[in-house]
């Protein structure tokens, strides 16, 4: 099963490397990452393979919104059907 | 492969615009719980309803967290319940009382299908249920009615209609602390649909399965801002822009209505393709209207947009759900969008003009406050003449007024969260009782003969 990681927020270090030790934490593996900075904007997109994840999908949100909160930018998990449905015929 | 910019058009709709999914409905058949006697028939109906939409709740919550989209509203609707209290008149509020007390145990925020369809004829049983309306509506906090009083088949229903008119307004006194809000959970239909999801007005028809998933798509918003971005679009360029983003807003309901209907083992009932407003700025259908090129909701030219939008909502969303149904089209609850509250308060919008609204949009008279001391006969008249625009042009329409007790036009009610807040708007002041009195049916029309 694949999910897409999005991550809104202020530029800081670290962002990156502690959402990925908390997917790698749960057995998520990241097959793709792209990011970019704008004007102090800092916008992350990861493709990741949640089949072997410890958590379910909703419970791993959870997760990622709380480290969120804790490094102050704003962190989703979403099931890629979403974004096929609402954008591929 | 997505693109970025597909991925991150999908997070704004739902960060910045208001994208959500507005209900999940589940549609539950009550007919195997009548029993002899009051107390037997609400208990088994509580049963029922508790067995079938235990997980209704949590589903819609994993749901929105997986899916990333918010799911506002959950809800459950019945087998219309005059049906079931055939056997005890004058009984009825037991089941009422029974009804809201499921809702409340399963955690859903309205039940629907305390209802009695009636566009041809009444029965007796089916009178003393309507009669109960006002103090089920009283006694209860989550329950809510409708009544079906014509049909494009059936022709409109006089008698029922007078009776709804009264009915409205003791429902409104018997709910006079709050402002008549009894009424905000009433609606008198005219071609109700059996798989609507939306309340006050959602049952379970007896056409339907046994357990049923109908989910009510929105996004005022979304369509508002993608209208904004194409600022100098020509009128059928803005056709195509609401009909593009429509798509994308029904393959979330799609998608949220396949996956809710497996997870709880019911049948995919439909998906309606609705743009229903919330009172928050942002999701107002009134302010897409507006975006289109009025100064404000109600002035000339009204109608012609709101036809361009409900058509090119269904056009879009059609194709996106593989089964359609409810009241599908735009909504104008004036209480739950912004802009409608705006247009009333500034009287552009008014009563007659939100009629002439109706005849090219989803549904009805909706949400609209009108002056406590509004005779029954004058509200028996406003329904008749909905009534009359969905009979003579094959559509669903509704009437959801509020005659607020003690106010007059000018003044406000409130009646928080969802369902807004709203100025006391005019009504026609000469006479229509003689009308209203003199019963019977309005025949069908001739296009009801088609076989």
């Amino acid at each position: 099963m694949k999910a897409v990681v999005t991550v809104i927020g202020k530029d800081k270090p670290g962002i990156i490397a502690k959402v990925s030790a908390m997917l790698a934490e749960n057995a998520v593996n990241i097959e793709d990452i792209s990011q970019t900075i704008l004007s102090g904007n800092f916008t992350m997109l990861m493709y990741t393979d949640i089949s072997k994840s410890a958590l379910p999908l909703a419970a791993l949100g959870d997760g990622l919104k709380k480290l969120g909160e804790e490094i102050g930018v704003s962190i989703h998990i979403q099931h890629e059907d979403i974004f096929n449905a609402m954008h591929k015929i | 492969m997505l693109s970025k910019k597909e991925i991150f058009e999908t997070i704004d709709m739902v960060a910045k615009e208001h994208l959500d999914v507005r209900t999940i409905t589940m549609g539950v058949s009550l007919i195997p719980c009548i029993r002899e006697s009051a107390k037997k028939t609400a208990d088994a109906c509580y049963d029922r309803i508790c067995f079938f939409a235990k997980d209704i709740v949590k589903t819609a919550e994993d749901l929105e967290k997986e899916y990333g989209i918010p799911i506002v509203n959950k809800r459950v609707s019945i087998t219309p319940a005059s049906l079931l209290t055939a056997n005890f008149p004058g009984q009825e509020t037991v089941l009422a009382r029974r009804l809201d007390e499921a809702a409340k145990e399963v955690g859903v925020d309205f039940l629907g299908g305390y209802s009695a369809l009636v566009p041809k004829g009444m029965t007796s049983y089916e009178k003393s249920f309507i009669e109960s309306i006002p103090e089920a509506l009283a006694i209860t906090d989550r329950v809510c009615s409708s009544v079906n009083v014509g049909s494009s088949k059936a022709g409109i229903n006089l008698d029922a209609v007078a009776l709804m008119g009264n009915i409205v307004k003791k429902t409104a006194e018997r709910t006079r602390e709050t402002d008549g809000f009894g009424c905000a959970k009433l609606v008198v239909f005219c071609n109700a649909v059996e798989d609507n999801p939306f309340m006050a007005g959602a049952f379970h028809g007896v056409g339907e399965a046994e357990k049923v998933i109908n989910v009510g798509v929105s996004g005022p918003g979304v369509v508002h801002y993608a209208l904004k971005n194409n600022p100098d679009a020509d009128i059928a360029e803005i056709a195509e822009i609401i009909k593009k983003t429509a798509f994308k807003i029904t393959r979330a309901g799609q998608l949220i209505a396949t996956e809710a209907s497996r997870r709880l083992q019911a049948e995919f009932g439909i998906v309606d393709l609705s743009l229903a407003p919330t009172p928050v700025m942002g999701d107002s259908v009134a302010h897409i209207l507006e975006e289109i090129g009025l100064e404000r909701v109600g002035t000339h030219g009204t109608t012609a947009c709101l036809a361009l939008l409900n058509d090119a909502v269904k056009k879009g969303g059609v194709m996106a759900s593989s089964k359609v149904g409810g009241l599908s089209g735009a909504f104008i609850p004036v209480s739950e969008d912004y802009g409608m509250i705006e247009g009333a308060r500034s009287g552009e919008l008014t009563l007659n003009k939100l009629e002439a609204m109706t005849a090219v949009c989803s549904v009805g008279i909706d949400m609209v406050a009108i002056p406590g001391d509004t005779p029954d006969t004058t509200i028996a008249a406003i329904i008749a003449d909905e009534a009359a625009i969905g009979m003579i042009n094959n559509k669903t329409t509704a009437v959801r007024v509020i005659p607020v007790p003690g106010k007059g036009v000018g003044d406000f009610v409130e009646f928080g969260g969802l369902l807004g807040r709203a100025p006391v708007m005019a009504v026609q002041k000469a006479s229509a009782e003689k009308f209203i009195r003199r019963g019977g049916k309005i025949p069908a029309p001739i296009h009801s003969n088609k076989n």
